[in-house]
């Protein structure tokens, strides 16, 4: 594994992957490792963000993502601030930037954001000075998502390069299929995709290949196969028939485990999982499947995304300050 | 006794000397101490070094040494200010921390805020019944009431000087020296 040259970034803000350096891909990863480490302690608590503030403000349903982001701020000693959007002005009209105006001037050191619209976390970005962090937009870019899935399989293969990633099922909609197969794909990993074809973009990157059938892809030989949870709340036209249709061309069922077990696969999933859908309930079970790691790495990953922000902010602060007004 | 090597550099220990010095240190404390049960903290990177070597003779005579690193970023009171010193590296603490007898190792003592910050960080891995402090330079200029209990060698500098110390396993030299301001490394 090469090392990362930088010891900082050089950005306010972590908006998507594709923006990211390689060298800062493995500069979080590599700092998320001592981050790790601090959860076997009885305090586990670290002192650098003391004093800052971090503000979350989440327009769309979640409680993993967003109790992460809490969990890993307050380990790092920073004060967390919830903007509940239900309850809050947003409903009540007011627009997204003047809403920025409020937050600005509560002087919160990070913006943690996820909106059902692309993009909105970058409008945010480029009206505060405060960082801003993107815990998924629309179906665009989930990145935080896919350094955990990173990190994951980095504990398990040191060397990603040449490593081969299944992703499987609704890539359409999935801003985790996005974030995550560009993220391995630039580490060195083979990524294909397999799911409905009224679930598949119809332009794909040259990078990934494509997959008609599940048992096909299998024979692939993938190291992990990566199942993305079926997103009913996004799908407003009908996909595909029924769930039980989906579980059998696309979930994993009892004789895909079976298979998947006698090959030694690794399965991940971004959660949450729906149990009989994406994948069998003894899937959950299955040794080598990754799903509680991606959790608690989760929260490594996101302190050392807010560690290195934090120090990158103060390098750039200064010019920063009267671009705003 | 400072061989002077050029104007800007001197050189404050040489092999030998620094070989006698992590031996004093050692009998000092096995003296003190003798086959009580201890652990040896060394604060990267050298400090880690200089923990070993003492280490090693210790060791000899005390079976009951345990010894484990410390990595101070995330506790430094500097954090607005860290430039290359922001890489995080992994604290290794193998031994339970609560009722234990610590001896902190770093290689120069100077504003004394790097132990402040190893002494609070070992606290959050639990409460030592002691912690002791062994460096090999100690620079003066103190920022904060901090007082070594083993010291290699004092040596009086300014601000606007540097002390370097070199270890066989990170710089392939066993020196320390003293370098004048603007001076190269």
């Amino acid at each position: 594994m090469r090392k990362p040259r930088k010891t900082r970034m050089t950005r306010k803000d972590l908006l998507d992957i594709e923006t990211l350096s390689l060298d800062e891909i493995h500069l979080i990863l590599e700092t998320a490792k001592p981050f790790k480490e601090l959860f076997t302690r009885s305090v586990k608590k670290v002192p650098p963000l003391k004093g800052k503030t971090v503000l979350q403000l989440f327009y769309e349903p979640s409680t993993r993502t967003r109790t992460s982001f809490e969990i890993a701020a307050k380990r790092l000693s920073a004060d967390v601030a919830n903007f509940a959007v239900a309850q809050s002005s947003v409903v009540k009209g007011e627009s997204i930037l003047d809403t920025v105006a409020t937050l600005q001037s509560m002087k919160s050191d990070f913006i943690v954001i996820r909106h059902s619209v692309a993009g909105v976390p970058e409008l945010i970005a480029r009206n505060t000075t405060a960082s801003v962090i993107n815990a998924g937009d629309g179906f665009h870019a989930h990145p935080t998502q896919a350094l955990l899935d990173a990190y994951t399989l980095r504990e398990i293969f040191p060397d990603l390069a040449g490593k081969k990633v299944l992703i499987v099922g609704d890539i359409l909609h999935s801003r985790v299929a996005r974030s995550t197969s560009r993220c391995l794909h630039r580490l060195g990993m083979n990524v294909a995709v397999f799911g409905a074809g009224t679930l598949i973009p119809s332009t794909l990157p040259p990078h990934l290949s494509v997959f008609s059938c599940f048992e096909e892809a299998l024979r692939w030989e993938p190291d992990v196969v990566y199942l993305l949870r079926l997103q009913l709340e996004r799908q407003k036209a009908n996909f595909f028939p029924s769930m039980r249709e989906y579980h059998h061309s696309f979930g994993v069922t009892r004789e895909r485990y079976r298979d998947i077990v006698s090959r030694g696969i690794y399965v991940m999933h971004p959660g949450p999982v729906n149990r009989g859908v994406e994948l069998i309930d003894e899937v959950m079970d299955y040794e080598r499947c990754l799903i509680n790691q991606q959790v608690e790495n989760g929260i490594a990953v996101r302190m050392a995304v807010l560690y290195l922000l934090n120090l990158s902010v103060q390098e750039k602060a200064p010019d920063l300050a009267p671009a705003l007004v | 006794m400072r061989a002077a090597e050029s104007l800007d550099r001197v050189r404050v220990l040489n092999s030998e000397e620094m070989e006698h010095t992590v031996r004093r240190i050692a009998y000092e404390i096995l003296d003190k101490y003798g086959d009580r049960s201890m652990a040896f903290v060394g604060i990267h990177t050298r400090g880690v070094v200089f923990a070993d070597r003492v280490y090693q003779v210790v060791s000899e005579k005390n079976s009951c040494l345990s010894k484990g690193t410390l990595d101070i970023t995330l506790y430094r009171d500097d954090q607005d200010n860290l430039g290359a010193a922001a890489a995080v590296k992994s604290s290794a603490i193998p031994f339970d921390v609560q009722g234990s007898f610590i001896i902190l190792f770093d290689d120069v003592l100077y504003t004394g805020r790097t132990v402040r910050a190893a002494i609070d960080e070992l606290i959050d891995y639990g409460r030592p019944a002691r912690i002791e402090l062994a460096v090999l330079i100690d620079r003066g200029n103190r920022e904060l009431p901090i007082c070594p209990n083993y010291t290699g060698r004092y040596v009086r500098t300014e601000a606007r000087e540097r002390v370097r110390v070199r270890f066989r396993e990170t710089d392939s030299e066993d020196a320390v020296y003293l370098l004048r301001e603007g001076a190269e490394e």
